[in-house]
């Protein structure tokens, strides 16, 4: 074991190195750039055993890195926010194709407009893909996902990719002391590839994603996945469990802090749930009962452990760093649909819209929060979703409107989103 | 290079590795290119197919394939042929996979896949010098969804989706000349009405490696408006006129196979086809027609000066 102050990428990278992936088809994304770049770098130092190789998308990318799987290698591959979106297609695929392999995402806001800063619509619009995920919310848990992501994904009665999420900037730029564990120790938690007897190879004549007709085959295929992703949830618990034996941290699926004995409880996801526990403490601090749930694990939603979680508690408050433009914050509907018809189930859920596209959730805003909730918890009625924004905000945007207006003067009309903004963002 | 096995007719394959009783229409020429292919490179060979009509061959639970198959999507079957190769390497490296377990790639997808939506991914493929080998079956449409105008539409064709005012307006797009201008290893132009000229390349483009495109004109009954007793009469009418040259490109240099000599007029192959139909009736359409010849006239007069 050693211990090194590493970047969320520079986690993602070292996860890649001590799971000794074969492969690793790529494509450059800020932020997530930084992943292929040090794998690159090591490859080319001898420091790793891999193939890699640049595809001209994401698309390609996903393909390559399900057919590479398909044919009897570790493989690896990372993108963030318009690469996902772009290579959606190919994640149903691969999802389809029954192929274990660890995608890492780096959350980052979707356009428009373009945006290089964090929140989670780009790994949210992949839940229903197949594809598992883990959320992560340190950088030392970026390390241990990826491993944990192997063993799951590789496990028989999975064979489904997982997809392992950090936050662009908050995590992908971070420095945290982060204790890595040494090779011997990493291939003792994960044994060399398992073979599965469809992969391609001559002499061995094997057919994959063939076409079907009609719902019946249909029906059967795609009913297989989702048990095989229920089938995750021990999966998962076995495989934490065991990390926890030789490497003594836990994982578990829905990470509780001080919720035992809270009356009230945030739900979020991801790193912005470091700030959750502070406030969580500071609260408490103040004599509040009130803790933080954290699914750790989001496909599959870890549906039990979320209900031991939350049954029981007066109110809670989902707070969402993403927006489903017409719905609301995607956590929020599935936090409420576990809850749905359970006793005991809390009177009131909240929800909160923040931290889009890099915006921060201060402190003063978890207080509020759990003010509102306390209040609804009283009255008994539950207020209608809030998007976070302070007044601060809009006077810097209504100015940054009026240079707009200024400059529009010259050549173009610029609006606040659609539209050319003034200064041109990069990505 | 090697003398050919492929010396005369009676040295083709006499019965094929291909199943029979595909749900591909009769007279698909398409299926015929696929049938040739298969029987010279034999049955170590994997399809990493993209959506096309050639996607419902393997339809669970049944294949016609003795090797194996990937269906992977529309736009990026050559980076589905890119994970297996790499992957075969990289195990061959490792020496967890025999020598003779080892499969040729060959990425199949149709004309609307070759020339549009899934170019960039074969461009790629090329850059990275990808070993495989690209087999395009063109139908001059999308022919799965129902004959829609596609890149490689020719000039006049009437499709879904150019009925009214004289088929097609633009031109074919050159894939044979997208590839060659990036050197590939190998290109060659085939037709299942050719089966020794098929062959032949085939066998050559085996036993080379790195990016090989074979391109088959895939004379498609339903789709062109003809009996299928007719495809290979179409087939070779198509070579006669000059319309489709048979060539290759090897070592850096394109060579013409057959020179149609003499070429006889486009019309007799449009004719026969109900897509071209409307240049010859109500009214003959000497216009269209001859822009047609013209354009095949200049491409011979240039291979005969050495420039194509
Ligand atoms: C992304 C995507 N867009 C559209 C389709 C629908 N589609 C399936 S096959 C096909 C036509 C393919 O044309 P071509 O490559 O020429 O093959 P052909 O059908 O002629 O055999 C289309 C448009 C699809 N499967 N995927
Ligand atoms: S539509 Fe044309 S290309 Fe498609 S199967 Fe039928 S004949 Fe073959
Ligand atoms: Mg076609």
């Amino acid at each position: 074991m050693t211990r090194a102050l590493l970047t969320g990428n520079a986690a993602a990278a070292w996860g890649a190195r001590l799971a000794r992936i074969d492969y690793l088809p790529a494509f450059p994304i800020t932020p997530q750039t930084e992943i292929i770049e040090t794998i690159s770098r090591w490859i080319g130092e001898d420091e790793m055993r891999c193939r890699m190789v640049m595809l001209e998308s994401e698309h390609s990318m996903l393909t390559a890195a399900g057919a590479a799987a398909s044919t009897g290698v570790r493989t690896f591959t990372a993108t963030s926010s318009q690469g996902l979106l772009y290579g959606m297609e190919m994640l149903y695929t691969i999802a389809g194709w029954r192929v274990p392999l660890v995608l890492i995402n780096v959350s980052r806001g979707l356009s428009a407009p373009i945006t290089l800063e964090p929140d989670h619509n780009d790994i949210l619009a992949a839940r229903d893909s197949g594809c598992l995920q883990l959320h992560c919310a340190t950088c030392q848990e970026v390390v241990d996902a990826i491993l944990i992501a192997y063993r799951l994904s590789e496990q028989p009665q999975v064979r489904l990719p997982v997809i392992v999420n950090l936050d662009g900037f908050s995590l992908s730029f971070t420095r945290e002391p982060v204790s890595l564990p040494d090779d011997q120790a990493a291939a003792h938690y994960l044994p060399a590839f398992r073979h599965d007897a469809a992969e391609f190879r001559g002499g061995h004549p094997a057919s994959k994603a063939v076409a079907v007709l009609g719902g019946g085959a249909y029906s059967y295929f795609r009913y297989e996945t989702h048990l095989a992703a229920l089938a995750a949830i021990d999966a998962y618990d076995d495989a934490a469990r065991e990390f926890e034996q030789q490497f003594g941290r836990r994982y578990p699926s829905v990470e509780c802090y001080r919720n035992d004995d809270a009356e009230i409880s945030f739900v979020m996801i991801g790193s912005f749930a470091t700030k959750a526990k502070d406030a969580v403490d500071r609260l408490r601090d103040a004599g509040h009962k009130i803790g933080l749930v954290r699914p750790f694990m989001l496909r599959p939603l870890p549906e039990a452990d979320l209900r031991k979680a939350l049954v029981g508690k007066s109110g809670i408050a989902v707070i969402d760093q993403n927006l489903a433009p017409g719905r609301g914050g995607i956590l929020h509907g599935e936090v409420t649909s576990v809850l749905y018809g359970q006793q005991e189930r809390p009177a009131t859920v909240l929800s909160y819209i923040g931290g889009l596209g890099g915006r921060d959730i201060v402190i003063e805003e978890f207080f509020q929060i759990a003010a509102d909730v306390r209040a609804a918890v009283a009255s008994g009625a539950t207020p209608a979703p809030r998007l976070l924004y302070t007044r601060n905000e809009l006077t810097d945007m209504r100015k940054m409107q009026a240079a707009a207006h200024v400059e529009a003067t010259g050549d173009g009309a610029v609006d606040g989103t659609g539209g050319a903004p003034s200064k041109e963002t990069t990505a | 290079m090697k003398e050919s096995q492929f010396k005369a007719a009676r040295d083709l394959p006499s019965s094929h590795i291909l199943g029979a009783g595909t749900a591909m229409c009769a007279g698909c020429g398409g299926l015929g290119a696929v049938r040739e292919v298969y029987d010279v490179l034999g049955k170590d060979t994997i399809f990493v197919n993209a959506a096309g009509c050639m996607t419902l061959l393997s339809v669970y639970p049944f294949t016609p394939f003795r090797g194996s198959w990937l269906y992977t999507a529309m736009a990026s079957a050559p980076a589905g042929g890119q994970g297996v190769r790499d992957a075969l390497d990289i195990r061959l490296e490792q020496g967890s996979l025999r020598k003779d377990e080892d499969l040729q790639v060959v990425v199949l997808t149709g004309d609307g896949t070759a020339n549009g939506i899934g170019l960039s991914a074969t461009s790629a493929a090329i850059d990275r010098q990808l070993d495989f080998i690209y087999l395009c079956y063109d139908n001059e449409g999308y022919g799965n969804t129902g004959q829609q105008t596609s890149a490689a539409t020719p000039h006049g064709a009437r499709t879904a989706t150019d009925p009214e005012t004289g088929g097609m307006p633009g031109r074919k797009k050159d894939l044979f000349a997208i590839w060659t201008a990036n050197r590939p290893t190998y290109a060659a132009t085939v037709l299942a009405a050719e089966p020794l000229d098929l062959a032949r390349k085939i066998e050559t483009a085996r036993s080379l490696s790195g990016p090989r495109l074979i391109l088959a004109l895939a004379p498609c009954p339903p789709g062109w408006g003809f009996e299928p007793s007719r495809s290979v009469e179409i087939g070779r009418l198509a070579v006669r006129t000059g319309i489709f040259p048979l060539k290759e490109y090897i070592d850096g240099r394109v060579v013409h196979n057959r020179i149609p000599h003499p070429r006889l007029p486009v019309e007799d192959y449009l004719k026969p086809q109900q897509r071209f139909a409307h240049l010859f009736e109500p009214q003959r359409d000497d216009k269209r027609i001859g822009e047609i010849q013209a354009a095949v006239d200049a491409y011979w007069l240039e291979v005969e000066n050495g420039h194509a």
